[in-house]
């Protein structure tokens, strides 16, 4: 039901995530915000259990938040995701697993940008586009056709803008609203929401 | 202990510690008297450094953990009191011996009010509108009884300036071993050295 996606450029990486909180069949919000910085220059995108992305997210963002205090400078993106994973693995073989799906975003001042992919198996990826949800099926063969590593923002955004249209005409379920968020050297920018229109 | 003193201003808080000359072939960048613990919330000390580092650790970690669990930045009054419980925890029970510091803290709650706290090894702790820890204390903390008037702290280099000349009355080799740390309200914390704050 929940979609996520990332996309890496030359000097950026781009997220959108979707802004639905549902249960069962009801729409109880349709601005959730499923994106959690942890730290100037990385986003997390969470999304699956109720309860378990809130809970997940924000432990990892305490910590992260932590070791900038004790360190004196912040994690890397490598690093975060990294730790990310640890934390979920090491949950999943305990009586109370994170039944949680990331996408983890950053911009490194060495390493540029960087995207990884995490699943609830806690599974790690770096990729240069990822997807979660349902919504993955019908975007990820267009990523594939239409992705060049050299990419502009603007054009990112028109390549997002290609995924969330498929969406819109091939996904069974309605999903009205997108949050969209770029992350360079500069650190994390909001973009303007998507919100794609026409009959279904 | 080495000098510390710590001034509320109205729209900045100031801590400045008097920076022990190092030995010749010592890296000076691992001696460091004054430490964040939050973005909003920062904290000096006088005594044992090791002490210090554990209390200071542990501070750290409540400062997230109440971001987690209350959503909300700690007030500074909070953190003192969970610092100045643990010390107190420590001279009564299980046979442990005291926290060899006393610490100045600093910072701004979320309301915007300037504050300053001041604790010991017993684990009293109380609020100061200024106040000095150290070797000398008491010749600081008369200096300033003297000089902290309204007019003293009306701008933020004013507040700079008693705390760099309160330094000054015990500190022996003059500025260069003073190492200040600034929190503006609203503003992440700064550590310096007096020249470049003061025009």
């Amino acid at each position: 039901m929940e979609y996520l996606i990332g996309i890496q450029g030359q000097d950026f990486v781009l997220v959108a995530a979707d802004n639905i909180a549902a249960n069962s069949i009801i729409q109880m919000k349709q601005d959730q915000d499923k994106m959690f910085k942890l730290s100037d220059k990385i986003l997390l995108l969470c999304v699956g259990e109720a309860g378990d992305t809130v809970q997940f997210a924000e432990y990892i963002q305490k910590n992260i938040q932590l070791y900038k205090m004790r360190n004196g400078y912040e994690l890397s993106p490598k690093a975060a995701a990294n730790f990310t994973r640890k934390n979920l693995a090491d949950y999943l073989r305990s009586r109370t697993p994170y039944h949680v799906n990331l996408l983890l975003a950053g911009f490194d001042e060495t390493d540029g940008p960087g995207l990884y992919y995490m699943d609830h198996l806690s599974a790690l990826a770096k990729a240069p586009f990822a997807a979660h949800g349902y919504g993955a099926y019908l975007t990820l063969s267009i990523l594939d056709r239409y992705y060049r590593p050299d990419l502009t923002r603007d054009e990112a955004v028109d390549l997002l803008k290609k995924c969330i249209e498929e969406l819109n005409k091939r996904f069974i379920l309605n999903l009205p609203s997108f949050s969209v968020r770029l992350i360079d050297k500069e650190g994390i920018h909001d973009l303007e929401k998507l919100m794609p229109v026409g009959a279904k | 202990g080495d000098h510390c003193v710590g001034i509320r201003g109205t729209d900045i808080v100031v801590l400045g510690v008097e920076k022990k000359s190092v030995a010749k072939l010592q890296e000076e960048r691992t001696v460091r008297k004054i430490c964040a613990l939050d973005d909003h919330v920062c904290m000096a000390f006088a005594g044992l450094t090791a002490d210090a580092r554990i209390v200071i650790n542990r501070a750290r970690v409540e400062c997230q953990s109440h971001r987690l669990t209350v959503e909300d930045p700690v007030t500074v009054e909070y953190i003192t009191r969970h610092i100045a419980t643990l010390k107190q925890r420590y001279t009564q029970s299980n046979g442990r011996r005291p926290f060899g510091i006393s610490a100045l803290i600093v910072g701004f709650d979320y309301d915007g009010t300037p504050r300053l706290y001041q604790t010991d090894p017993s684990g009293t702790y109380h609020a100061w509108k200024a106040n000095a820890i150290g070797r000398s204390a008491k010749t600081v903390r008369e200096f300033l009884e003297k000089n902290y008037t309204d007019e003293a702290i009306a701008t933020d280099n004013e507040a700079i300036k008693l705390a760099i000349k309160a330094l000054l009355e015990v500190v022996q080799s003059g500025g260069k071993n003073i190492d200040l740390a600034v929190i503006r309200r609203n503003q992440p914390l700064k550590v310096t050295s007096p020249k470049s704050l003061v025009v």
